[in-house]
């Protein structure tokens, strides 16, 4: 009997109209971070260093990556995914270097996850690599949501997008192991405070160092090669 | 309309929700966000509201939990909350600091009504 008005229903059947609390405290990209583990795993086994590069459209990754495959490729096995909206135009530049590239078009997505960068590893030949690009969708905001299973992230940003950006977007900055300041040629043309902009780095991210490029005159593109070199066959243990 | 991204995520948080409701039907599903993730609630539950119909959490309400962004001070250790342009530490007027908090993308709990209840 229901001990409220005695109607003759069971407590128990009235309860189970009410809503129950169930706690859940999953994490929403634990299947993404799930499959860039295995990427990682995969990258390690086949002794493959993995870098995620990541800006704005339009901020000269593509250009830094043709100039650093031109500097490397005669020592270097080199690797490239290139990660787009729709088109293959930056694919076909990097084709026509010779280094092994595969393009994935997002169809209108923001940024590349790690089950993307999982089909695309299938169509690189990793025996023959031993350092891997992975040019993440034009994008400041979203990209670094997206675990893919790299060893190093890297932030680029050009002197015309101005130094107040980590204001407006501080997860990237935050989050990466390297900052690149691309664009330097114009430095004397337009009012970027390289040192506001280190320092707004810095507030958020003291360990990742800041370099300083120009692809198109080659200054500084050393410093960013010697980065490199100085990661390639050291994996990171635990970068995300 | 939305940024791109959070269909996918919308269509990650309902499949997770949809294996721990196992069966039963949603009533509400609780997300905790950080506020130095780009993820916008607006969109999540304009993606919500176009791919939850036909299944257990349809018609469910979103109730969005923001976490505001923590530095911790790398000078003195004082926590705060920065402002939208300006990171410095109230205490020591150093820049920004070690990131506590913003960083959340969870669900924290679902309300379901069991199996045999009253819809």
């Amino acid at each position: 009997m229901c001990d409220t008005c005695g109607c003759g229903e069971r407590t128990g059947e009235v309860q189970v109209t009410l809503p129950t609390r169930i706690p859940v405290v999953e994490k929403i990209l634990n299947a993404n971070d799930a499959a860039a583990e295995e990427n990682r795993d995969h990258l390690r086994a086949h002794g493959i260093t993995a870098i995620n590069i990541m800006a704005s459209p339009g901020a000269g990754k593509t250009q830094l990556l043709l100039a650093t495959i031109e500097a490397l490729k005669d020592r270097v096995r080199l690797g490239v995914i290139e990660g787009d909206t729709a088109s293959q135009i930056d694919a076909e530049r990097v084709a026509t270097t010779g280094v092994p590239v595969v393009q994935i078009n997002t169809g209108g997505g923001c940024h590349l996850d790690a089950p993307m960068v999982h089909r695309a590893l299938h169509a690189l030949p990793l025996d023959e690599i031993e350092l891997l690009f992975i040019e993440n969708v034009g994008n400041l905001i979203c990209p670094v949501a997206f675990d893919l299973g790299q060893d190093y992230r890297v932030a680029l940003l050009s002197v015309p997008e101005g130094d107040d950006k980590p204001y407006k977007y501080p997860a990237i900055f935050e989050a990466v192991d390297l900052v690149i300041i691309t664009k330097i040629d114009l430095l004397p043309y337009l009012d970027f405070d390289v040192s506001r902009f280190e320092a707004l780095v810095r507030a958020l991210n003291p360990r990742a160092p800041i370099l300083k490029l120009s692809a198109k005159t080659g200054e500084g593109v050393a410093s960013w090669l010697a980065w490199l070199e100085a990661r390639r066959g050291h994996p990171q243990e635990g970068s995300h | 309309m939305a940024a791109m991204h959070e269909l996918p995520v919308t269509q990650e948080i309902l499949r997770i929700v949809t294996d721990y409701a196992q069966g039963a039907r949603v009533t509400e599903i609780v997300l905790v966000i950080g506020d130095l993730t780009s993820f916008i609630d607006e969109a999540i539950q304009f993606y919500f509201d176009q791919i939850a119909p036909g299944t257990v959490a349809e018609g469910a309400r979103l109730v969005f939990k923001r976490v505001p962004i923590r530095f911790r001070c790398r000078s003195c250790g004082t926590e705060f909350t920065p402002r939208q342009r300006d990171w410095r530490c109230p205490t020591c007027q150093t820049q920004g600091g070690e990131v506590l908090a913003g960083k959340e993308f969870y669900i924290e709990s679902i309300g379901v009504i069991p199996q045999g209840g009253k819809n």
